[in-house]
């Protein structure tokens, strides 16, 4: 087990640096640089331009500036938004929590009602119920979501008026964001409604965010359901008189569940990526939002450090799956 | 920081006891959180404002930080506006310069020195970690001149220390001096007349700050927090910022002036207009920023929206590079304004919102020249002309679009289009070329075009803010490289004069002088729109484009 973790872990470094690499080179592609692009008409002065292009390192030839940008992270430092002037890390952090919220709920979402319905339609098999499934998952699958969520924003907050547009809580509410997590945060809010409000606010994100897990997920248990469902052990179970109900959920969601949790632990890094649409939809204050945000604004520290630690995050959850997994399945830690 | 304000919404505050009743029965979290959303959902626990005194206004983008020395943005100083004064201000919905925190000021005879004389009992703002002992005074004001100004300051290396607005103005080549009098008497001496430095006083980078709150922050070791938890004398006080969603503000009770009608402010930050536009509707914003031109029909077919309209300070133009051939030949300037329909490309591009222009200033703007009679769309006499300058068949050209939307010109691409389709008429035959928009604008700085789009947004409401970057001969890099001794000597002259009616005189001939000359064609101003709640009322558009609550109430 020690000896599979340490492989996975060094792994890790050599990604590290391709993704500081990759990062670094294709905003560095992009025309424009951060400077130029916050003036506007009335220009700025070539003296001054020369000062900021300086401070900022970029009057370094390309790959200089990609040296000192690794030597920095090798302190730990991750630089400062050219924009705000604020560290990245600590943008990083009063942003990340947003997020996490989003795709925590997210993927319990998808969990809740995808699981039972992979479930479902694998024991009724060949039954309009797994026809129709089946379809909509395709659907939810392939959903783009920037579509989908204006959709669900025009029918659900404009025409029908439930749940509220965008952002995280209604405004009128003044929550300290002690956690950052405003589903937490709301309680501490002595005013009434705080933490309903988060809730709406949250629910249509949350299944924008969740439909694309949700549809792999369900498709992912009914195979694997129905892989299962056919091995001899199931039969022997049922021939031993077991009622349906505990043969499929004790003796064979258990096992259909070792590929659907590598499904789940891959959907994280797929949540990460459409969050940034989600959030930028419903102006939900989050690492997706802000990244969005850098681009537009050439601010490669940010981007750059941004799109690390979303890297690092990704590589520590797939790492996380590994483990789980070998737990599932031990003939995969030899 | 806890706003003194109680908002207890009906709707919100049912819904949540439903939550707690649903907590002390059952102790499963699951169980609360779906009760919850679905809740939410059908009782949409979560409407708009339930009280009146909180004003939601949806903005277009997150602040850089919050202090307007630092930067040059309108979203910026927006969210800054509430928090702070300067010595003087614009009037409400106009360009005209009135007292602030200067009641009054006097000139000397020579346009050199300018006293202003302070107001007395301002009170300063407080938070957790300032409670200022003395009102405003002259120690202020230096203290915020000389931050942006000297070196020595010891605030001015503080968040960067870019002050690329107060050098934009020429402010460290204008100013000679600044003197504290007294208390309440501050002298600002000035190397050479400048007829608009009062007007350029009441522009964002010219905000005090105050010293009390910087020495006691030096004291704490973070300098850094005067530009990120604001201390001012303005009519709202800074509560919070939750990056990227919203900036809080409630109302200054000590405020000097006329106190907010509204308790609390909020700017919830959208970047889609779309999503603004949807909250606008759902009532959770009572005012939005800039609508898609595609949204104005349904805006204004809404009852409960009003949409509010006025031309903003700014200039769309084509202009055409005197120093490159065949458009340093007059005859030729004034056959491209001939030869381009302005009214089709208003139609099609600008679809109502743009007002034809005809001088470089808005009509808005004192001085504008309204005898100048635009040049009619006539291609046989643009052709004629053509010929007489020597070109009966035309000539190749290219013309320069930008990549980029900006408020006086939504789309330059289609603009270029309907442009090379009325020059092909004429036989001139224009290649429509466009570039990254930085290296857009820096090419057309160094003259590399023939025709190229451009535009401006005034700041300080002074015609002399048109006159002289877009055309003068000081100008370096104007998109024209235009440099007529004539209609230089006017505004040069204009700049130098401290009486408005003589100024004025000046810039109406200087806008006939360009007329005549045409090194632009010059195609709109745009006009700016502002939906808001039909219950929103005691609002002013600026026509500077910027945004102010201090007068807004609901009704």
């Amino acid at each position: 087990m020690l000896r599979f973790l340490l492989r996975r872990v060094t792994l890790i470094i050599p990604t590290f640096v391709g993704v500081t690499f990759l990062s670094f080179m294709l905003i560095h592609l992009v025309p424009g640089d951060p400077i130029e692009v916050r003036v506007g008409e009335h220009g700025i002065a070539p003296e001054r331009l020369a000062q900021l292009r300086h401070e900022f390192g970029l009057d370094q030839p390309l790959w200089q500036q990609f040296l000192t940008y690794e030597v920095q992270l090798a302190h730990g430092d991750l630089g400062v938004s050219v924009v705000t002037r604020d560290t990245v890390w600590n943008e990083f952090t009063t942003l990340f929590p947003a997020t996490v919220e989003l795709a925590v709920c997210a993927i319990i979402f998808a969990m809740v009602v995808g699981l039972p319905l992979g479930v479902i339609a694998a024991v009724r098999r060949g039954s309009a119920f797994d026809y129709g499934l089946m379809g909509l998952s395709v659907t939810g699958a392939s959903m783009p979501i920037f579509w989908w969520g204006l959709m669900v924003i025009l029918v659900f907050s404009v025409s029908l008026g439930w749940t509220p547009v965008s952002g995280r809580i209604s405004d009128i509410y003044f929550v300290e964001p002690w956690s950052g997590f405003m589903l937490v945060d709301c309680w501490f809010a002595d005013e009434a409604g705080a933490c309903a409000s988060a809730w709406g606010h949250l629910i249509l994100p949350m299944i924008v965010l969740g439909t694309i897990p949700l549809a792999t997920i369900a498709r992912m248990t009914r195979s694997s359901m129905l892989e299962v469902l056919n091995e001899d052990y199931i039969r022997t179970a049922r021939a031993k008189g077991l009622s349906v109900p505990r043969v499929v959920v004790v003796h064979a969601l258990r096992n259909a569940l070792i590929p659907v949790v590598t499904v789940i632990g891959l959907s994280v890094s797929s949540l990460l990526g459409g969050a940034i649409l989600t959030e930028t939809i419903f102006s939900w204050p989050g690492v997706g939002h802000w990244l969005v945000e850098s681009i537009q604004r050439r601010d490669y520290p940010v981007l750059q450090g941004g799109t690390l630690l979303v890297a690092v995050l990704v590589i520590l959850v797939n790492l996380g799956v590994d483990v789980t997994y070998s737990f599932l399945n031990p003939r995969i830690r030899r | 920081m806890r706003g003194g304000i109680t908002r207890r919404p009906e709707r919100g505050a049912a819904s949540d006891k439903i939550i707690q009743g649903v907590n002390l029965d059952m102790s499963n979290r699951v169980i609360i959180a779906s009760c919850a959303l679905v809740l939410a959902a059908v009782v949409g626990g979560v409407a708009g404002p339930a009280q009146a005194k909180t004003f939601v206004y949806c903005s277009e983008g997150s602040p850089e930080n919050f202090n307007p020395m630092l930067n040059t943005t309108g979203t910026t100083f927006d969210a800054n506006r509430p928090v702070y004064d300067r010595l003087v201000d614009f009037g409400y919905g106009t360009t005209e310069v009135v007292p602030a925190l200067a009641e009054k000021w006097d000139a000397s005879e020579d346009g050199l020195v300018f006293t202003f004389h302070l107001r007395h009992n301002v009170k300063w703002q407080s938070n957790k970690n300032f409670k200022p002992t003395r009102n405003f005074n002259a120690d202020d004001v230096l203290f915020s001149f000389e931050r942006q100004w000297k070196d020595s300051n010891p605030y001015h290396k503080v968040s960067g220390g870019g002050y690329d607005y107060f050098s934009d103005m020429d402010m460290p080549k204008l100013l000679k001096s600044i003197d504290k009098i007294d208390d309440y008497t501050v002298r600002f001496v000035l190397t050479q007349p400048n007829a608009p430095f009062v007007a350029d006083l009441a522009m964002d980078f010219a905000t005090i700050q105050s010293k009390e709150y910087a020495d006691a922050l030096t004291k704490m070791g973070k300098p850094e927090l005067i530009d990120q938890e604001p201390i001012g004398t303005g009519p709202f006080e800074f509560v919070q910022y939750v990056k990227d969603a919203t900036i809080r503000y409630r109302a200054f009770k000590d405020y000097w002036g006329t106190k907010p009608k509204i308790d609390t402010l909020v700017y919830s930050i959208n970047k889609d207009p779309s999503v603004r536009l949807a909250k606008l509707r759902a009532n959770e914003c009572q005012m939005s920023f800039g609508p898609s031109p595609a949204d104005l029909l349904s805006i204004r077919a809404d009852k409960n929206l009003t949409l509010m309209s006025q031309p903003g300070l700014n200039i769309g133009y084509l202009a055409m590079n005197v120093q490159k051939k065949p458009f340093d030949d007059v005859r030729v300037r004034q056959a491209i304004n001939m030869a381009i329909d302005k009214k089709a490309i208003l139609d099609a591009v600008y679809q109502g919102s743009g007002l034809p222009a005809k001088n470089l200033i808005p009509p808005t703007m004192w001085s504008y020249n309204n005898n100048v009679q635009d040049y009619k769309f006539d291609p046989a006499a643009a052709k004629k002309l053509l010929a007489e300058a020597g070109y009966p068949d035309g000539f190749e050209t290219d013309l320069w679009a930008m990549p980029v939307q900006r408020p006086y010109n939504p789309d330059a691409r289609r603009i270029g289009e309907l442009m090379q389709a009325d020059l092909a008429k004429v036989g001139v035959k224009a290649k429509i070329v466009s570039f990254e928009w930085g290296e857009y604008r820096k090419r057309v700085q160094a003259g590399e075009h023939m025709m190229a789009q451009l535009g401006w947004t005034g700041d300080n409401g002074d015609p002399d803010n048109f006159f002289v970057p877009l055309a003068a001969c000081s100008a370096k890099g104007s998109a024209p490289h235009w440099c007529n001794k004539e209609y230089d000597d006017l505004v040069v002259q204009a700049a130098k004069v401290p009486s408005q009616a003589e100024r004025t005189k000046l810039y109406m001939q200087a806008q006939v002088v360009m007329h005549r000359e045409a090194p632009f064609f010059l195609i709109a101003h745009s006009v700016v729109h502002l939906p808001m709640r039909s219950n929103v009322v005691g609002y002013k558009m600026s026509p500077f484009g910027t945004h102010r609550f201090d007068y807004v109430d609901l009704k």
